[in-house]
């Protein structure tokens, strides 16, 4: 099985001379279908600078990011953005969502921009709602509804049109406990149908929903738990 | 230590259910707390014989054991054919302990503390290495109950057990995050005493906490 994600001893240094910081150094890093990594370390150790490299928002200084087999250095800045819109979900703390647009509207913009007929984005997005539990909720504006609602319309959004890697920028830091787990039910829900999951917390409850946690410090991977590879368990399994 | 006596008083409680077999006894137990404090069934029988000893429960009946073979009652054998039920004194003893606060007086003897504050004193001891392998640990043990609290009965509780055993899987996911969160603010502490040379920080030949330059492994 391969990697969705694949980054390929990747550096990142901002700035120059005197003021060069380092934000990762040297790192290889993969996530498999069907499971879920939580990356884990104290701000500024380079957590949030991978993320952003692995959703293409940002490019290495040196080595390179995989998506689905393609590099995204050979990509130009429109195919970059297609690749975002089809293969790559966003989910953040603050749950960014467009006001001004409905619960659906917000799930089907990302199918709509990729030139998908209204309707059929709709329905897409009404999919999507559904998957996440508030298909109910669809015709509701953001400030209609609770911060895990929102962020299930978040996920909904990150999901939609069957994209296989999502990524997570402490996902949970905005709501209370329990909504908390649901969020993470859900992410786990979508890496067990198939998809890959990057999560940046400082939590570690809800780190442990991850297969596999991985710790940066000074932006390099310093440990990680769980680090057999998905197909070894599955021979194990096999074998058993 | 206190767990002895908590495992007394918690089938001492148990018995309040009616009579029972130290089999049954230990089945109840691991039924509300998984296998996290597994108790052997030896344990279970010097338990009852002391709580018996101390008036607290008495023998009910010997179904299933020969009538002969009273004069062995000592033998574990046929002690397991023996069923207890708590007296009034053990009643009140068991309302007692409900009523009662567990003391936190005397913290149970945490070996990671013991380490860490061994550590730190130490010239040569790598501290942030000690922390990091200690965190993936304790992580690791955190993904299995987060594991055994999605599925399985606790994730869907049906009976006052399986809830019981879903609250002491909770206990165990705050112990590790507590640690985790702990094992953090140490790191974080040492590194800022490395910054500030004569603020506690033992001089070493090198760091006390893991440069970004050499991985743990």
């Amino acid at each position: 099985m391969s990697a969705v994600l694949h980054l390929a001893a990747v550096s990142r240094v901002h700035g120059e001379g005197a003021t060069e910081v380092h934000a990762l150094r040297d790192v290889t890093f993969r996530a498999h279908p069907g499971e879920l990594v939580a990356v884990m370390g104290p701000s500024g150790s380079g957590k949030s600078t991978l993320l952003t490299l692995a959703g293409g928002l940002d490019a290495p200084t040196t080595g390179s990011v995989w998506i689905e087999g393609t590099d995204l250095a050979s990509l130009d800045q429109a195919g970059r953005a297609r690749m975002r819109r089809t293969s790559v979900g966003y989910v953040f703390q603050d749950f960014n969502l467009i006001p001004a647009l409905t619960a659906a509207e917000n799930v089907a913009l990302p199918r709509e921009l990729d030139g998908e007929k209204g309707k059929v984005a709709r329905r897409l997005a009404l999919t999507a709602l559904e998957e996440v539990g508030i298909a109910h909720l669809a015709d509701r504006f953001p400030d209609e509804m609770s911060g895990g609602q929102q962020q299930r319309v978040a996920i909904a959004r990150a999901i939609v049109g069957d994209r296989r890697l999502i990524l997570a920028d402490e996902p949970t830091g905005a709501l209370d406990t329990d909504t908390g787990e649901e969020i993470l039910q859900l992410l786990r829900a979508r890496c067990d149908a198939g998809a890959a999951g990057v999560m940046v917390t400082h939590e570690a409850r809800h780190a442990a929903w991850a297969d596999r946690v991985v710790f940066l410090r000074d932006g390099v991977v310093v440990d990680e738990t769980g680090a057999d590879e998905p197909e070894a368990l599955l021979a194990g399994e096999a074998g058993r | 230590m206190g767990a002895g006596m908590s495992i007394r008083q918690a089938m001492l409680a148990i018995l309040e259910r009616g009579p029972m077999y130290g089999y049954q006894l230990r089945a109840e137990f691991e039924q509300r707390t998984g296998e996290t404090w597994p108790l052997n069934i030896g344990q279970v029988y010097t338990t009852l014989t002391r709580l018996e000893r101390d008036g607290l429960v008495e023998v009910v009946g010997h179904g299933g054991a020969d009538e002969g073979d009273r004069a062995a009652d000592q033998a574990g054998s046929d002690r397991q054919h023996v069923s207890y039920r708590a007296t009034e004194a053990g009643r009140s003893e068991v309302s007692a302990w409900f009523a009662t606060p567990v003391p936190r007086t005397q913290p149970a003897r945490d070996e990671l503390a013991i380490k860490l504050a061994i550590a730190v004193t130490l010239p040569g001891v790598d501290v942030g290495t000690i922390i990091q392998r200690q965190r993936s640990a304790t992580m690791a043990s955190l993904q299995d109950y987060t594991r055994l609290k999605r599925t399985g009965r606790a994730a869907t509780p049906e009976e006052p057990a399986d809830l019981a055993w879903s609250l002491v899987l909770d206990s165990l996911v705050f112990d590790a995050e507590a640690e985790v969160r702990w094992l953090d603010h140490c790191e974080a502490r040492l590194r800022r005493a490395a910054l500030e040379p004569g603020r506690g920080a033992v001089r070493h030949e090198s760091p006390a906490v893991t440069t970004a330059e050499e991985p743990v492994r």
